[in-house]
This record gives C-alpha cells, structure tokens and sequence, in this order.
C-alpha cells in the first residue's frame, strides 16, 4: 500500500500573529514552525497503519526551503520519503493541484492530512483533492481502519457520530482522536538524515483567490460588572456597547 | 555551520588555560550553532517533558503510584533519550558530548525526573561505559541505554560523603575465589527504589581504596530502607540500600581492584558538568513562566511587568542563565575537540573520552558551581515575582524553588567543587602542565611598575570589555600567586581563601564564555540583531568585576598585611578599572524584549 501525508507548515500554536506590508503579509519574524497539529495525527495513523500493514509513507509539503525542517520532522517521525512543492501555498486551491499532480504520478491507495491547516483553516484542501483526483473524501475522520481495501472510518457531525464505509483509494481529512501524536525518537532524527527529501517545482500556477488584507481581532476588553439590581443598565449596555441585543 | 567550521582552524586550549591565554570568539561554540538535527532532538524531548511529565508533576513528587516514574523512564528508553551517550554497538545513540549536553539541559527542565535520568545515564551507566570490559559493555549496556534496566550509583555512605574514599562497605572473596561478598550501607541512592542494577564502591580485605563493582539486584542481599523525606525532588526515588553477603561474580568487579576511587572521580567530573547544563531547562522555564505572570498579574491598575523592580529580576534571571548556557556549551564543546582529537590519534575510544573529560576537570567544576548558583538565583527571584502566588504550593515556583536547593549539594558539594577546580590548577601547574608561574611573576613585576597609560581602541565591539578580562585574569595572577607562595602547604587549611580564589576563577571564565558568545553571535546575525545580548553581556561583566574585586579583597585581607597589602590593593584597583555602564538601563532593554516575545528568547 502507498500512503501520502500531506503535511502543512504553520506556526506553533502560542506564536504571537503580525502582520506587515499593510495588513497583506504574516510577519514570520520570530515565529516558531510546527506540523500542522491535524496533520500530525494523520501522520501519526499512518505511522500506525505502516507498522501493522506495511505500507510506503510519503511526506508532502507545498511551501519553500524553510518548510523543510519541518518535513524532516514528519520524517523523523516515520515516513519513509518527503517531497516539497517548491513553492508558497498560495490558497488552498493552488494546493489541492500540487498534491493532485503528484498523486497521479505516483498512485498513492491512501491520502490523508488534517482536516484543516491551523493558519488558514480553509478546511478545503481533502475535499477539492477527492474531486481532483475522482476519489471519494471524507472529513473530519477521527477513526480510521482499514480491512483489506475496505477503509471503516468514523466521522464527527452534529452532536452524534458518523460510521462511514469506503474502498481504497481515498482521501481523508483527520483530526484527534485518530491516533495519538507521536513525538520522534532520537533514532527516527538520526536516521532522517538520510531519507530522501525531494524538491519539485509546481505545476502550472492555479491561484484563484487573492488576499486583500487581514485583521486582527480586537483586543480583549476588560470585563465590566453590573450589579444584580441594575437590569436596566445591563440592558443598556448589551444594546449600545455589546450591540448583541 | 558546518561549512563555517570546516573553513576556520580552531586553536585548542588546555584545561584551566583560560586564566592565562586568550581565546577568540571564533575558537569556542556557542548555543546558536546547533545544528537542524540537534535543535530537532531538543524539541523532541521538550514535546517529552510537556506530554509526560509536566502535566502529571504532582503525581510524580507524590510517589503514590510506585509504578508512575518506571513507566515515564522506559517511555523515555523508548524514545532513545537513555541512550545518547552509549555507542551505537552497544544499543544507544552514540552521540557527541555536546549533544549529550543539549539533552540534560531540557531534561533539566523536568523537576525531579532530570535527577532519576542524570542518575541513570551519568553516574549509573557511565561507570561501564568507560571502565567496563567488553564482557562488561556487551551484557549490560544495552539494557541501560535502551531502559530495560534502571541503573544507581552506590558511593555515599552515612559517615562517608564528601570524604568518599572513608567509605566502610567491605568486599570479600569467598573461599572458591569466584564471588566477592559485599557488606554495608549505602546513603542517599538515587533510583534505588526501582533499580535493576547497582554501581557499588567497596574496599576488598584492608585495602586503602575503593573498589567498584558491577551488582545485579538478582544476586540477592540488597534490602533497602524507606523512600527518603526529602525537600524537592520528591519524585526520585531515594533510599538507604543494604548490602548483606551480596553475592557477587569476581567477573563483575569494574576496571582494576583499588581504582575504585578514580572511577568515582572521574564519572563525577562528568556529572558535574551535566549538572552544570542540566539547570538550564529549569533555569528557561522558571525565566519563562515569570515573564508570563508578571504580564497577567495586574497591581495599581497595570501588568506588573511594568515596574522597574519586576523588570531588574526577569532581565538578572535572562542575564545569568544566558551565562551559564555560554560557559557550558563552550566548555562541552572544548571537551568533546579533545575527545576527537585523542581518538584520532588512535587512543580507544572509552579512554579518549576519560582523558579529555580529565583535562577539562576545572570547567566540569566550574559548571557545576556556576550552573547551581544561577539556577537558585533564578527560583528565587521566580518565587519572588509570582509574590504571594510564589509561596504557593498551587503554582508552579514552589516545586521549582525546592527542587533546585539539591545542586548545590550534590555531584560534589559547591565547597567541595570550589577547592577542587583551585587544588586542581595549582596541582596543574606544579606537573608544568600549565604555565602559572611566569604569568604570575609579570604580573607581580607590574605591580611594582608605572602604569601603562596607553587607551584601548574601543571602536571595536568588546575591545573595552576583552581588555577588562585580560585584566581579571591578572587579579586572579596576583591573587592566586601570592596566597600560594604566602600559604603555600597552609593553603588547604585557608579554604575560605581557596573558595575566594575560586570565585575568581569561576567569573573570569564565564564572564569571558558570555563576551565570546555574544561576539560569535554579533558575526553571525550582525550587531542590530543582537542588541539585548549585548546587553546582557555588559551586565554580566559589570556584576563579575564588582564579584571579583569582593573575593579578591577578602582573600588580600586574609594573608598580606603593611605595604605588600597596599601594593596588592592597588594593583586591584587598576585591574578592577572598568567603565561604569548604565545597569538599570541596560536591564529594562533585556526585560522589555523578553516581555515582547513572552518567555525567555535567547536559546
């Protein structure tokens, strides 16, 4: 079996979020890089599923030469190979095509990443894949079995749970508690090295967004107490101020 | 980096060299050289220490589930971090001193289990590494590095402590001459609570030194008192462990009868300067979680990370562990040239290493002391800007602050250690093997000269301050010369002044270690770039001056009187001359940028 993870390279979690340029650009300076948490537990099943079944595990990134650190951790962590799009991941779109492109190439029965990245959070990417590719997809997976070319999965809706059955090959988007994180091992590190970690140009640029700017949300206020007698100016001030009423 | 490295030709220094010869920027490594691979090893024991530890640090002191700390170290063999220093034949990682460095620094950020895993991997398997037989290696240190056997250091004893070598534990060979029974008592056994297998100290028959041992808990007679009630580290294991005819293989002695007391040495040198790196984790998330606090603890209507008081204490606590991080990690990287350096000229491996951890001996004490002494500093000013809060056992700077008060203790007392790295220089220049004494006499001949007049180009970034620590050097020259001739064999008995002279020793070299850091790291990213380093070095080096010149008093004060004092006093003033640098101001800058990125954000 040949599985690709499609990992994304965002910032940690406690990064503090700037913009320059305008608004129009992320300020990375400073800014510490991590696998997308979502993407980490599709890794982290994958790992799973190459130690039970055996299979061939491919790591993918869209993004330029600093992403690669973060590759070499998915590879640390148990791929066997990386590729790198080599270019910034312009929209989710843009994505969807490069991971498309390779995986015609190279005929993968199982496509997983995080059901959304934690920078954009488009939460598109599985889906526009599936249909790239004419695969079913499915998301948000959080449990993932696969019985011969059967895949069992369970999805989270609305209050309850999905139980979803389909057959190889397909895309799915996961998230927690698919599997559990997997921190490397000093061997996993030491051997990384020495894995392939090839870079590939992109296919023909299909941007079709633009970003105009970004804001960011207000700051938190402060927190204002009203005396339980006064309801009315409770009132008041979730009409005029809160303006939720 | 590696280009970097493999472009410029290092010039090697000797151990304890550095009081007399000057080091370039570009000849000592520095924290921010890592590389990718190493920074990624960091991470992954930091994701270790955040996953499996932290969140349950009250289980872990509470030693309520026995099995709690067993399960976390084989989860810890798992990923490869008991094994960093065994060779890759042997089951470990094999991988390099300064690497192995990085390691116990952020497994020192884990409160009591940095004390179960510095037990396990220094003094517990050490031992076997360097001394042991290939038999020796091949049988047991697979299990250590992989986690399958817990290992303990058996040395301490209740009457024998500092004075290891009085120890009473006997060995005797049994009648058929093929086990040597072993009787007595051992103290403050870190991990023997959970251990599989004991490096025991013993004297066989009469014999004037120790002898070391190999002893499986299967040999039967080991019996051990309860868990210590101990201040911090409450989550290490700590017991009294018996030994009552242990039956031990003459096979298992370690390395030659009576070298027992030079295995101890030697494998505490090495811990001592993992001790040393091994409060730098402590030492970061104590900074860290202070800066945090004082910026969501609001008095007088704002964040108190706006008072110059609160300020002072985040940028001393950045200031002193960005010292102690330079020293280590210059001195790591001095130890690990050497070990490469023996190796190729084709000295086996095990012994190589020995012998470069030997020749560092004063640094490894250095580190220790210096290492310990911040890391207190830094939880005591943790406790005191989390107030109240601090004295609290519901947050975390309690733990942190009663956890630290240990090392200063052990791996050597800081007294003991201070003795040692100055009984070690002067035994060093005794043997010729480092030239003292012609420094020290120009030094003694200027005393009585004119000045020098002559102004240091200070266009130079440091120029100013590396002419302050050539001067430093010369305190520690005329210092140091003088109390060895005046005391000369009293000198042991002067120890205050020996723990003056050690002081000395111990700022130059750090105050040198951080100006050859921030150097190094100014050429790497350029001087905009480095503005709160170069603040905190200028900090530093004006708290080691003001140091410097108290010890050295004392230590004049203590063995000189009349005019050869007041020559003395002199002769310190021009050395101690440096100019006066704006500390408030320099210390808010540090603060502030540690406030803007939230944590302590210089490694």
């Amino acid at each position: 079996m040949k599985i690709l993870v499609c990992i994304t390279h965002v910032p940690d979690t406690t990064s503090k979020i700037q913009f320059t340029e305008n608004n129009t650009k992320f300020d990375k300076n400073g800014v510490q890089y991590i696998i997308g948490p979502y993407d980490d537990y599709a890794l982290a099943r994958a790992v799973e599923i190459k130690e039970q079944l055996g299979a061939s595990l491919t790591v993918l990134n869209v993004g330029e030469a600093e992403t690669e650190p973060t590759l070499r951790k998915a590879l640390a962590i148990g791929a066997d190979d990386a590729i790198r799009v080599n270019s910034f991941p312009k929209d989710s779109f843009f994505v969807a095509k490069q991971i498309a492109a390779i995986a015609k190439q190279n005929g993968y029965d199982l496509i997983l990443m995080g059901r959304e990245s934690i920078d954009f959070n488009g939460g598109m990417v599985h889906g526009m894949v599936g249909e790239l590719l004419g695969m079913p997809s499915i998301s948000p997976v959080m449990k993932l079995e696969i019985e011969g070319d059967k895949v069992k999965m369970a999805r989270e809706i609305e209050g309850g749970k999905e139980y979803v059955d389909a057959k190889l090959p397909l895309v799915a988007g996961c998230q927690e508690p698919i599997a559990e994180w997997k921190i490397p091992n000093m061997r996993g590190i030491m051997s990384a090295r020495t894995k392939p970690l090839v870079v590939v140009e992109p296919t023909a640029d299909a941007v079709v967004t633009d970003v105009t700017s970004f804001i960011l949300p207000p700051a938190k206020g402060t927190v204002k107490l009203v005396d339980k007698d006064n309801v009315g100016e409770l009132v008041r001030l979730l009409k005029n101020e809160a303006k939720v009423l | 980096m590696s280009t970097i490295m493999s472009t410029i030709t290092k010039t090697s220094i000797n151990g304890g060299e550095f009081l007399v010869k000057e080091t370039e920027a570009k000849d000592i490594f520095i924290f921010e050289e890592f590389t990718e691979e190493q920074k990624m090893m960091a991470q992954a024991c930091q994701d270790f220490i955040d996953t499996e530890i932290h969140p349950r640090s009250e289980e872990i002191d509470s030693m309520k589930h026995p099995e709690l700390v067993p399960s976390i170290f084989k989860k810890a063999g798992d990923l490869g971090l008991l094994g960093i220093a065994v060779p890759e034949e042997f089951g470990g990682m094999g991988m390099s001193f300064n690497s192995s460095m990085l390691i116990a620094d952020i497994i020192g950020g884990a409160g009591s289990f940095s004390t179960t895993y510095g037990a396990h991997t220094g003094i517990g398997t050490l031992p076997i590494l360097y001394y042991g037989t290939e038999d020796q290696k091949s049988k047991y240190l697979p299990k250590l590095a992989t986690g399958e056997w817990a290992a303990c250091y058996c040395l301490t004893e209740p009457d024998a402590g500092s004075d290891a070598n009085s120890g009473k534990t006997k060995a005797t060979l049994t009648e058929d001459g093929k086990h040597y029974l072993i009787n007595g008592q051992k103290m403050w056994i870190s991990n023997a609570g959970f251990a599989d297998l004991f490096i025991v100290f013993a004297k066989i028959e009469n014999d004037k030194n120790l002898t070391a041992f190999i002893v499986e808990k299967g040999f039967g007679g080991i019996t051990m008192n309860e868990e210590e009630k101990k201040m911090g580290i409450k989550g290490s294991s700590t017991r009294q462990v018996f030994f009552n005819d242990c039956k031990v293989p003459v096979e298992n002695m370690l390395s030659d009868r009576q070298n027992g007391f030079k295995i101890a040495v030697n494998i505490l040198n090495i811990g001592r300067i993992k001790l040393g790196a091994g409060v730098l984790g402590g030492c970061r998330s104590v900074a860290s979680m202070s800066v945090k606090y004082a910026g969501e603890r609001k008095q007088f209507g704002v964040s108190i990370n706006s008072f110059g008081a609160i300020k002072q204490k985040l940028a001393e606590m950045a200031v002193r562990t960005y010292a102690c991080e330079s020293l280590c990690y210059r001195a790591g990287q001095d130890i690990e040239d050497r070990m490469d350096a023996l190796a190729a000229e084709g000295m086996p491996d095990a012994q190589a290493k020995l012998k470069a951890l030997e020749e560092f001996a004063i640094e490894a004490a250095i580190a220790k002391v210096h290492g310990s002494e911040v890391l207190d500093y830094v939880v005591d000013q943790g406790v005191q800007v989390y107030g109240g809060m601090g004295y609290s056992a519901d947050a975390p700077m309690e733990r942190a602050y009663r956890d630290a008060r240990i090392s200063r203790i052990y791996e050597g007392t800081n007294e003991i250690n201070r003795m040692l790295m100055v009984g070690m220089l002067l035994k060093r220049a005794m043997k010729g093997e480092i030239n003292l004494f012609e420094p020290a006499m120009a030094v003694s001949a200027e005393l009585t000269s004119v000045p020098s007049f002559e102004t240091v180009d200070t266009s130079e970034l440091f120029a100013a301050e590396k002419e302050t620590i050539k001067k430093l050097k010369k305190v520690f020259l005329m210092v140091g010369g003088k109390a060895a001739m005046a005391l000369a064999d009293k000198m042991e008995s002067e120890q205050e002044v020996m723990m003056n002279l050690a002081d000395l020793m111990i700022e130059i070299y750090a105050a040198e270690s951080v100006i050859l850091r921030t150097e190094k790291l100014v050429g790497m990213r350029g001087e905009e770039a480095c503005q709160p380093q170069i603040a905190m070095t200028q900090v530093y080096l004006f708290e080691a001056v003001e140091k410097i010149q108290t010890a050295a008093k004392e230590a004049i004060a203590a063995f000189t009187k009349g005019d050869e004092q007041k020559v003395m006093l002199m002769g310190l003033k021009r050395y101690t001359k440096a100019d006066l640098v704006n500390t408030k101001e320099l210390r808010r800058q540090v603060a502030d940028y540690m406030i803007e990125k939230g944590k302590y954000p210089f490694s």
